[in-house]
């Protein structure tokens, strides 16, 4: 019995100092963007362990404010809504880009998002992926839903699906004529144009079947047939057309919206080294490319054609002439003041009847 | 002497350290917080205008007075649903299988609510469950939307809330003598007479404390409104979230939720009020 007791004993201290001995590397980021098999990869290489916590951004910046910058190591927000938040609530830590393999890394993409990212003479990100947001449309039976505006056309009625959150905002936005981005520095006149938004958005309401919380549910809306035209992520939309041709991602006649992901430094973060390490990983061509292939996504990494499948470099050719591309619009950095703008009509929606 | 000491500290200290530090301290800073509001640049000062905006905007207090009137609702139809179920499993039922039946009460929580909810959403969504046995059977020709309404929304809610209001009338029941009830039948009075003048009022407390945990888990729910009732069940509880997540005003959240509590709290003592109850009774 003593034995055993010391057995059990003994194996839990070398379990708990073996956790001590091995690294990790908390990492908070979006769903889909640490896949399981290069996590694996990672931690064969460099010996380091991965715990990945999926969230967006919303999200990440209230659980780093709430730590004041702690509790991650590294952490993934879109490169729009870095620099006011982190001008308010020093929740990064500069990058140290010499220990960057900016080399893999798209130079135009890196100097944007340095631009982006600039608080008192110091970047804050460097980029990871990019997208956009526009219509994910089921051709069969919505085929002529080309606008935001079908968000709001009594055609689909029950047969629509948005998100209730600041892109929907926006693409309507410009698919009623207006800059938004340009608004960005007049609150006054940003917030009257909401105002209006907010009433289209209530005034047709009862079109919607649901707005949708996250990427996986409006995917099975999608799927099941539920919903024809949805507002959701271009990588979405090709997931599905792989399973079901007549879905695709279709890119709004008024622009799609295009984001940047990034790689940030939380102002606490514990394993900085295990950090870069990660970001140098995933940028390297084969990896950043396995991500693509898995999930739709392009990346920043430079290089990477020769490693991704035919069908991937077919969406983005299927979805966006290059006039399309030339009309993609860019999120600049947003300031703080907006957001609660937004906040409230958004609110204002979800609680009309 | 000295060791009854000890036994005192050992089992004060854990519950001190527990209700000061995760419940007090917490509350306090909530508190200081709900009153600052914060400025553009991030500067804060002292000001009350966070409980103002609660009053002065009506879609903040619409949602409050929507959520407590669907809160309300809830209580009474799981009361009404609960009550002969626990009588049923006290009185009724063979006493040898009261206890398996108590347990089968028990099961669904035996998983989390979200898996739950989850499940809900299978049974009742277009391409769901119920439609495909509906569709099956010839009974409807087209597929119903069964989501993102009240009504599932309540029903789901209720659902949820049932234990809650089990258990408390399953204790009380069960101390009420039967002879009671047969002495009321020998003395010649109707069943309606001896569940208003005998059940019913012995049940008081139990009814009255199930009400209050159905009510507090029901007005503090967040994902059974979010999930089931879609697109227009705006809760109080997601206005708090809205306004931490969303808008990153922390102030504004933190004084929403001191209104949340200070409202439930007010409702629950005009119930007792109405009732004619006290508090300490019920707790017992």
């Amino acid at each position: 019995m003593k034995k055993v007791l010391v057995g059990v004993i003994s194996i839990l201290f070398l379990s708990v100092s073996l956790g001590w001995a091995q690294s990790t590397l908390k990492l908070l980021t979006w769903k889909g963007y640490a896949p399981k098999e290069l996590v694996e990869k990672f931690e064969k290489q460099t010996g380091i362990k991965v715990e990945v916590t999926y969230s967006n951004n919303e999200e990440m910046i209230a659980k780093l404010r709430a730590t004041r910058g702690g509790g991650f190591d590294l952490i993934q927000p879109s490169q729009d809504r870095i620099a006011s938040v982190q001008a308010k609530y020093h929740i990064y830590q500069p990058l140290d880009y010499s220990k960057i393999k900016t080399e893999n890394i798209i130079p135009s993409m890196l100097e944007a998002v340095k631009k982006n990212t600039l608080v008192q003479g110091k970047s804050y990100a460097v980029p990871f992926c990019w997208g956009t947001s526009g219509l994910i449309v089921n051709k069969k039976f919505a085929p002529e839903a080309s606008d935001y505006t079908d968000l709001l056309n009594p055609k689909y009625k029950g047969r629509i699906s948005y998100r209730l959150k600041r892109p929907t905002l926006i693409g309507l936005a410009f698919a009623l004529g207006y800059n938004p981005f340009e608004l960005y520095s007049n609150p006054q006149e940003y917030a009257k144009m909401m105002e209006k938004i907010g009433e289209k958005l209530i005034a047709s309401k009862s079109l919607v079947k649901n707005y949708w919380t996250n990427g996986d549910a409006l995917l099975e809306l999608l799927r099941s047939k539920e919903v024809f035209v949805a507002m959701g992520w271009d990588g979405g939309g090709w997931k599905l057309h792989k399973e079901n041709p007549d879905i695709d991602f279709v890119a709004p006649k008024s622009g799609a919206l295009g984001w940047i992901d990034t790689f940030a430094l939380p102002a606490k973060a514990k394993n900085v080294d295990a950090a870069y390490k990660w970001i140098n990983f995933m940028l390297e061509p084969e990896n950043a490319a396995y991500f693509t292939n898995k999930e739709g996504y392009f990346t920043a990494s430079k290089g990477v054609e020769k490693f991704l499948l035919p069908e991937i470099k077919d969406n983005l050719t299927r979805s966006f002439s290059s006039a399309d591309i030339d009309n993609i619009k860019w999120y600049p950095p947003v300031p703080a003041q907006i957001e609660a703008i937004e906040a409230k009509i958004l609110d204002k929606v979800k609680a009309a009847r | 002497m000295a060791g009854k000491k000890l036994g005192f500290y050992v089992f004060f200290i854990p519950v001190f350290l527990w209700l000061f530090l995760l419940i007090v301290v917490p509350h306090i800073e909530l508190f200081l917080m709900s009153l600052r509001t914060e400025d553009w640049v991030g500067n804060t000062s002292w000001s009350l205008a966070n409980y103002k905006n609660f009053f002065s905007e009506p879609i903040y207090w619409l949602t409050f007075v929507r959520t407590a009137i669907y809160s309300i609702l809830v209580t009474c139809i799981t009361a009404i649903i609960a009550f002969p179920v626990a009588f049923f499993i006290t009185k009724v039922a063979n006493p040898r299988f009261s206890g398996f039946l108590a347990v089968l009460l028990l099961m669904p929580f035996w998983v989390s609510e979200l898996v739950r909810v989850y499940g809900w959403m299978i049974l009742l969504r277009e391409s769901g469950v119920i439609n495909h046995f509906l569709l099956q059977l010839g009974l409807i020709s087209k597929s119903v939307e069964m989501l993102y309404n009240d009504i599932s929304m309540v029903m789901v809610l209720v659902y949820t809330s049932m234990l809650f209001m089990v258990v408390p009338l399953l204790s009380v029941l069960e101390s009420l003598d039967d002879s009671l009830i047969e002495a009321a039948y020998d003395l010649g009075a109707s069943s309606w007479t001896i569940l208003t003048k005998i059940i019913l009022p012995h049940s008081k407390p139990g009814l009255t404390s199930g009400a209050i945990v159905v009510f507090m888990l029901t007005l503090g729910n967040y994902l059974t409104p979010n999930l089931i009732g879609g697109k227009s069940s705006l809760w109080f509880t997601e206005q708090i979230y809205t306004q931490f997540i969303a808008s990153f005003n922390w102030n504004q959240g933190a004084a929403f939720g001191f209104l949340l509590l200070a409202l439930s709290s007010l409702i629950i003592w005009i119930g007792l009020k109405l009732t004619r109850q006290n508090l300490t009774k019920v707790v017992q």
